[in-house]
């Protein structure tokens, strides 16, 4: 049982960060670690990146959007009230080391779970670039908590609303190819957003590293469900990731693989939004 | 007692039938009525020199419990397994009894040896309401915990509670830490229902809880916690029965397509998270029509018959040798076979096929003959040149074996593994190289069985209990 000291609405029905009372992973999570967890008894197990933790608080923040069924009923929760399970840390924590300037890129929601991997460059004494974007400036998120020890945050918009109008791939772009001092780039976000990035880095042969969001059951390496293809062997990211190298990502397998219970999870959330319609 | 002349045939054991079991969870195998365990127990010839005992690797008094059934005196028989086995409920039904005990039976020769584990069972569930302490301890009441002995359990599977049991019973205090949120490691993930009711598990686990053992589930150790946090925070020993819990891929073409599952996951979408109660539960799993499941151990029956009552067509499993050397319990495969489950021996995988939207479509396999005996004696299949055909399927289930899992190891280097990846430990006291760090299990031995996980728990619980000056 974890119990949520926080609920902030961060894109009203959308994207919610939660505080969650939970010592000890708090004192244990490294950026780039993640959460599984389960909203009652009746649950699946999902899981969540850390996207913040408060040691003496005893704290850990995530962030989420409301994709179906599992994310609709943990935004359900309300202040005050307890998470069914929460376990974690799991898997590796980000590689980070003293190299110079490093660039962090964030999409949608995965700005939130960037942040936390941002932070701890800054921390190693790296200079960091942030590169956020979201289809509109009422999308972005942590634009506020990056600014804090980022060197730079660069903003990018679908339509123009905020910074540049564009994707987040084309401040990359000509970020690299003006500045030659950028040692790596991270990229967390939608699939097809780490895919671009992976092949814009690979052009100027920057090291590049991607947080993959397969579909995990136990996450601690029993099930297999979340395998993914990387340097063509079969990694799990749940213990071998979640982050890897993106230039040897097989991106098409991953893709194809997240749809694996596509019908069921649409059943699933059909049902729940009717029910809860109906509560109402 | 004793009729050595005439051997009565073993008392039947009373099933489900076969095609209405294959539209339920609920348990096959129902179990004795009293006068059917009396019957059996009567038809034990209560040897001189039994050798039954000698066959059950925790050497359960099969005589002697026996003997107490046919007398109706269910609570010293009770009292005489539990004395050796701390999960007779269990055993009772997923021991491989016919390598085991059974084996051992004077009677095994004729076929008909005594049903010592049908007996273990009934002995169990017709006890279960007594008092947790006195099924453990043998006294009225539990013992008081010392809060100055502190032992860590790491993981829930049946070695660590087993030594938790133990631990306890000896007035040691007892914390399992488990990283999914239920306990009973394999018992509860991996056997099914309908072979071993989670609420049997459930009970087995409060009987722990009621003599004042602490369970932390949701705790993945080497993430949270590591093996020497525990030191710091005053545990004096440690065991760890974290199971061989990694699945094994075959390394083929087409393996990660939509459709192909290890066993692991389709079992614990299954059984841990109640996956076939979709909807009502969240956990989405593939019910395929055309299923293949690869591999002949307990596992894959398990998998081939979960996956009937999921409602496939048709279940096919492959495997690479013969019948007759598929490692499954015999009853399991018999039963398998009763509800309907296609046998296809001597073929190996080659690749899986899938569609253009990456779901698979069909297994191609080759043709396997039987060669020359190996280093195992039996004969190994080699390919037959040019003998490929094609198995059309919409889910296949990998059943082939497991490796030791990982997330502890990587995180505790200091522990010397095995030229397999299995922890070292000393196979009299279950220690490692690390000082008052035990280990037991399948970490230790591999994929084994229930009771040798078990046997290993109490070795190690035995030693622990020794160094704390328990004994
Ligand atoms: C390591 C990791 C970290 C993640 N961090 C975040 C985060 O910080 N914030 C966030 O909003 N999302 C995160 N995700 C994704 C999040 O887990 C899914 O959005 C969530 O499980 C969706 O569940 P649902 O029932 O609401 O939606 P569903 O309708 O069940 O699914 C929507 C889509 O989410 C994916 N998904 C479904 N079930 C799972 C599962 N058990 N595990 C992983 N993906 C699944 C599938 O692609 C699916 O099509 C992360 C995923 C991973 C693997
Ligand atoms: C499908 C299936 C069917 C089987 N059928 C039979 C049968 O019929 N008869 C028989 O005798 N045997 C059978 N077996 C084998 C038997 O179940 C195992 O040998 C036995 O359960 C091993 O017990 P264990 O205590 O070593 O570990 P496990 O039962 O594997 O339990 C290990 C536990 O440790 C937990 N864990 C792992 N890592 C960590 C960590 N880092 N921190 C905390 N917890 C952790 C796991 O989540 C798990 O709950 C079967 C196995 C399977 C998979
Ligand atoms: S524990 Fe298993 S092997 Fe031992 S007597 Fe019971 S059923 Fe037989
Ligand atoms: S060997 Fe068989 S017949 Fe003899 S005591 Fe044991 S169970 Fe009874
Ligand atoms: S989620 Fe099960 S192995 Fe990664």
């Amino acid at each position: 049982m974890a119990k949520i000291i926080r609920k902030r609405v961060l894109i009203p029905e959308r994207v919610t960060e939660l505080t969650l009372e939970a010592p000890e992973i708090a004192a244990k999570a490294r950026p780039g670690n993640f959460v599984i967890l389960r909203v009652c008894k009746e649950g699946e197990r999902f899981p969540l990146t850390i996207a913040d933790t408060d040691v003496e608080a005893g704290t850990i923040t995530i962030v989420y959007l409301v994709m179906g069924k599992s994310t609709a009923m943990l935004n359900c929760l309300e202040q005050g009230q307890e998470v069914l399970d929460l376990c974690g840390p799991l898997g590796q924590a980000t590689d980070i080391h003293p190299v110079g300037t490093v660039i962090c890129v964030g999409g949608g929601t995965g700005i939130a779970a960037m942040h936390h991997i941002a932070k701890g460059h800054a921390l190693a004494g790296n200079r960091v670039i942030s590169i956020i974007g979201a289809r509109s400036a009422d999308l972005l998120l942590f634009e506020e908590e990056l600014k804090k020890f980022s060197h730079e945050v660069l903003v990018a918009t679908d339509d123009g609303s905020k910074g540049v109008k564009g994707l987040v791939t084309q401040v990359l772009h000509d970020r690299l190819a003006s500045d030659p001092e950028i040692k790596e780039v991270v990229a967390v976000g939608p699939v097809p957003m780490m895919r671009a990035v992976a092949e814009v880095t690979r052009s100027f042969g920057v090291k590049t590293v991607v947080s993959l969001n397969s579909i995990m059951v136990d996450g601690i390496g029993m099930c297999g469900a979340c395998r993914v293809r990387v340097d063509n062997q079969t990694r799990f990211a749940c213990v071998d990731g979640p982050e890897f190298d993106a230039h040897k990502v097989d991106f098409n397998e991953l893709t194809m693989r997240l749809k694996s219970f596509v019908p069921q999870e649409k059943q699933s959330y059909t049902c729940y939004c009717e029910c809860h319609e109906q509560k109402k | 007692m004793s009729k050595k002349n005439k051997i009565h045939p073993r008392v039947s054991m009373p099933m489900q039938d076969p095609q209405a079991r294959r539209s339920t969870f609920s348990e096959v195998a129902l179990g004795y009525t009293q006068e059917q365990a009396q019957a059996e127990a009567r038809r034990c010839l209560q040897c001189k020199n039994p050798t039954c005992q000698s066959g059950c690797p925790v050497e359960v008094d099969c005589k002697t419990f026996i003997h107490h059934v046919a007398e109706g005196d269910f609570d010293a028989a009770y009292a005489t397994i539990k004395n050796t086995n701390s999960l007779p409920a269990v055993c009772g039904r997923v021991c491989p009894q016919e390598k085991q005990c059974e084996l051992r039976c004077k009677l095994a020769p004729t076929g008909q040896p005594v049903a010592i584990g049908r007996l273990e069972r009934y002995v169990a569930d017709t006890f279960y309401a007594a008092n947790p302490c006195d099924a453990i301890t043998g006294g009225e009441e539990c013992r008081i915990l010392n809060p100055d002995m502190r032992v860590a359990c790491v993981g829930s599977g049946p070695s660590s509670l087993t030594a938790a049991g133990y631990l306890a019973a000896h007035g040691i205090s007892v914390t399992v830490f488990e990283a999914l949120h239920e306990l009973g490691g394999v018992l509860t993930y991996g056997i099914p229902e309908f072979r071993l009711p989670k609420s049997i598990v459930h009970t087995e686990v409060e009987y722990l809880r009621q003599m004042g053992v602490e369970f932390k589930t949701n705790w993945v150790v080497g993430k949270i916690i590591s093996v020497q946090d525990f030191f710091d925070q005053g545990y004096q020993a440690v065991f760890i029965g974290v199971g061989a819990g990694l699945p094994k891929f075959l390394g083929i073409e087409g393996e990660n397509l939509l459709g192909v599952y290890s066993a692991n996951e389709y079992l614990t979408r299954v059984n841990l998270m109640r996956g076939y109660k979709f909807p009502d539960m969240d956990t989405p799993v593939a019910a395929g029509r055309q299923v293949v499941v690869l591999g002949g151990g307990n596992v894959a029956m398990d998998a081939a018959r979960t996956a009937v009552r999921l409602g496939a067509d048709k279940v096919t499993i492959v495997y690479r040798r013969s019948k007759e050397e598929m490692p499954a319990r015999l009853e399991e495969l018999e039963h398998a076979l009763e509800e309907g489950v296609h046998l296809e021996n001597l073929v190996a995988p080659v690749a899986f096929t899938g569609n253009e939207n990456g779901q698979l479509t069909s297994l191609t396999v080759q043709r396997m003959e039987l060669g020359e005996p190996d280093a195992s004696g039996r004969r190994r299949p080699v390919p037959v040149q040019s003998a490929f055909f094609e198995i059309p399927t919409d889910l296949a289930i990998l059943g082939i074996g497991t490796g030791p899992n990982q997330v502890l190891l990587r995180e505790t280097p200091a522990l010397t593994l095995n030229k397999w990846g299995y922890i070292q430990a000393n196979p009299e006291t279950g220690e490692t190289e690390i000082p008052m760090v035990f280990a037991g299990g399948d970490i230790v031995t591999g994929a084994a069985t229930v009771v040798l996980a078990m046997g290993a728990g109490r070795r190690a619980a035995r030693e622990i209990a020794r160094r704390l000056g328990a004994l």
